[in-house]
């Protein structure tokens, strides 16, 4: 098929119609998911094609949200949940992480909870304090629940359809800035397996690994970085649980060097995991320590100028990349 | 409150039910109401003789109408979530006790293998969709089995058992909400034994008359005595063939929990006085009483029937002390689908992190 102008929020909506379309237990529940279209308009007119018993707008009660899809997905739905911020999601952790999470582990294997929650998060939008985090080192702390984060337009569509096939309940982040960015797909080409990082870009001296929005500024800070002759390989690893570890050791052994990416705050977060196994996997390799760029300790302030310098940027991640490999950037 | 609820029932006679006779249930319903109770007295002794896992045993003794009268009116393919008192319901709906007893002794043999215990029991086969350690964790569940009973148009209705403490959790409100507004075939049981751990009732709520909140969020809701299973089965019978037909329901069971909160509570916090009041309102006894006196059963008969229970919750203890422990390596089973890797052990990341050349 032809190439077509997708923009991420188009991509979602249509892998949710062509998710419906193929199984009828498909049903998505959550806050303004029908009549309005979702807060961001990712279903929007999905409440006029599949009807309001598959597209259910519900009342403003997060945990019986998440607690009510558990419930469907034991007992023979596909529900996608939306939570319309992630930043809401602690009003849903008893759900989430006792319940959806545990099941299938509790009950000794006889169930499992085939559920999505889709929800999005990440500054851009002058959102503030409780509208703008990155929570999934929450969901990635929890064992039992698979976590995806897409960053492109192909992986919003082909992510959200595969998610949509899991046995376990998966999270699915997106990023509030990405709605309105536009690529040209193909959907019908053979996606990207699940569980497998992507390699964005192939460079000899260092790994950049990061996920979600912080792809592309990790990308433009690699071609800053080629123009002075430094090339980075950038992975996006797309799913955080399963995580691709073995595509990241690879690159980082043939490099020697690492940096770390992520928008959620530094101290015990995505970031510091991922640098952690780094570390101790790729020891012998390493020509540097394993450099974590991102959020700044602190919550998200309303202010654009202050929200943006409380998450990591192309500037600093260039600026990082340029002092690790001083020795051997041309004056 | 509790006070109020015993001058009700001293006043009760079984006069009204005399010649209710031919069509009554109560002898089945004795018999599984006999069955709960010996069997959590027998779950009292693998506790003592240190065989139960974990320290965490919560039993239903007093309760024992709640489980028997509402799942006298459930039937195959209807789906039920419990508390961590809940032992009761699902023997009530048909479990194997000696799988159970297994289950709570932590056993491969158990109906979770081991993993789950007496607050995480569940068995899909049975509909059971899961006890529950979270208190009102397990209600929102059959909102989203209302909703899938509606998709598939199924007829089977889904119920929420939990206890009177689980009325100060706000999803309660938030689950009864949705299934009255979508009108689902759900119904919410609270079997009110009119303490939370150590807090009464009056000291939780200024308003202790519990179905007044469900019928506030336009469920029909009925509070029963839980001192007479019939008057139990009867209020589900209504209630659950409402749910059945879209009309979703909240039922409040009053009765009192005979024992601590849990084995190794000895609930210093309840006057005595109160307590054997409280032990008096015994539905196991006042349905053996009502089966004589109405002469639907013989003492006689009783005795052997209460005797071949004995033996039958007595094999459920020697069963689980013959079976073993769940293999080591089944720890990483069941995080995620079977399809799936296991996790990664510890052990093994600390090899391969430490394997230098």
């Amino acid at each position: 098929m032809a190439l077509q102008e997708l923009t991420y929020r188009d991509a979602l909506r249509k892998a949710l119609a062509d998710a419906m379309t193929e199984n009828p237990d498909v049903v998505i529940l959550g806050e303004e998911v029908g009549r309005y279209g979702g807060a961001y308009g990712v279903t929007k007119d999905l409440i006029k094609e599949f009807g309001a018993e598959r597209v259910i707008d519900t009342p403003i009660s997060e945990p019986a949200i998440v607690g009510a899809a558990v419930g469907a997905a034991m007992t023979g739905l596909r529900p996608v949940a939306e939570l319309m911020y992630v930043d809401f999601i602690g009003m849903t952790m008893d759900q989430l992480a006792n319940q959806a999470a545990k099941i299938r582990y509790m009950f000794g294997g006889q169930i499992g909870v085939p559920m999505v929650l889709r929800t999005q998060g990440g500054t851009g939008r002058s959102a503030g304090a409780q509208h703008s985090q990155s929570l999934e080192a929450y969901v990635m702390h929890t064992p039992g629940l698979r976590l995806a984060m897409p960053a492109t337009v192909a992986d919003a569509y082909h992510l959200l359809r595969m998610a949509l096939t899991k046995p376990d309940p998966v999270v699915f982040i997106e990023h509030k800035a990405l709605y309105t960015m536009k690529e040209s797909v193909d959907l019908d080409a053979e996606p990207l397996d699940w569980g497998k990082a992507a390699v964005r870009r192939e460079g000899r001296d260092l790994v950049i690994v990061t996920y979600s929005r912080q792809l592309h500024y990790c990308l433009e800070a690699a071609r800053t970085l080629s123009a002075r002759g430094i090339e980075a390989t950038v992975i996006d690893i797309r799913t955080l649980n399963p995580l691709d570890f073995d595509t990241i050791r690879a690159h980082v052994e043939r490099t020697g060097r690492a940096m770390v990416v992520s928008e959620g705050v530094m101290t015990a977060g995505v970031a510091a995991e991922l640098s952690a196994r780094i570390t101790e996997e790729c020891f012998d390799f390493l020509e540097d320590p394993v450099v974590r760029v991102a959020g700044e300790d602190i919550p998200i302030s309303v202010s654009t100028a202050l929200e943006a310098g409380s998450v990591p940027g192309p500037q600093l991640i260039a600026d990082t990349a340029l002092r690790m490999l001083a020795g051997r950037v041309p004056a | 409150m509790y006070e109020a609820d015993l001058r009700a029932t001293a006043g009760q006679t079984m006069a009204g039910r005399v010649g209710a006779g031919a069509n009554t249930r109560l002898p089945e319903l004795y018999r599984t109401m006999r069955r709960i109770r010996t069997f959590e007295e027998r779950v009292g002794e693998l506790f003592v003789r240190g065989q139960s896992a974990g320290s965490m045993l919560h039993l239903s003794i007093g309760e024992e109408s709640a489980a028997a009268g509402v799942c006298a009116h459930l039937r195959d393919g209807d789906s039920f979530t419990t508390h961590h008192r809940g032992h009761g319901i699902f023997l009530a709906r048909g479990a194997d006790p000696a799988r159970m007893m297994a289950e709570i002794g932590g056993k491969e043999a158990g109906y979770c293998h081991g993993k789950g215990g007496s607050m995480h029991i569940a068995d899909m086969g049975l509909g059971h969709l899961g006890a529950n350690a979270i208190v009102g964790g397990g209600i929102p569940a059959v909102v989203g089995a209302g909703l899938s009973a509606r998709h598939h148009k199924t007829g089977a209705v889904s119920v929420a058992f939990f206890g009177d403490g689980a009325t100060g959790q706000g999803i309660l409100y938030e689950s009864m909400n949705m299934a009255a507004l979508w009108g689902l075939p759900c119904v919410f049981v609270c079997i009110n034994n009119q303490y939370g751990m150590g807090t009464n009732i009056a000291q939780a709520t200024a308003n202790p008359n519990l179905h007044e909140r469900a019928a506030a969020f336009g469920l029909a809701a009925e509070t029963v005595d839980g001192l007479d299973v019939e008057a139990v089965a009867e209020a589900a019978e209504r209630l659950v063939e409402g749910a059945r037909a879209g009309k979703p329901a909240f039922l409040a069971v009053s009765c009192y929990r005979f024992y601590g909160h849990a084995r190794k509570d000895k609930s210093p916090y309840r006057d005595p006085v109160e307590e054997e009041a409280g032990r008096r309102q015994d539905p196991v006894a006042f349905a053996r009483a009502a089966l004589i006196d109405r002469g639907l059963e013989s003492e006689s008969e009783l005795d052997r029937l209460d005797t071949e229970i004995g033996s039958e919750m007595d094999a459920t203890i020697d069963f689980t002390v013959a079976q073993t422990e769940p293999p080591l390596a089944s720890m990483f089973r069941d995080v995620y689908a079977p399809e799936e890797p296991e996790p990664e052990p510890v052990r093994a990341r600390i090899d391969r992190v430490l394997a230098r050349d």
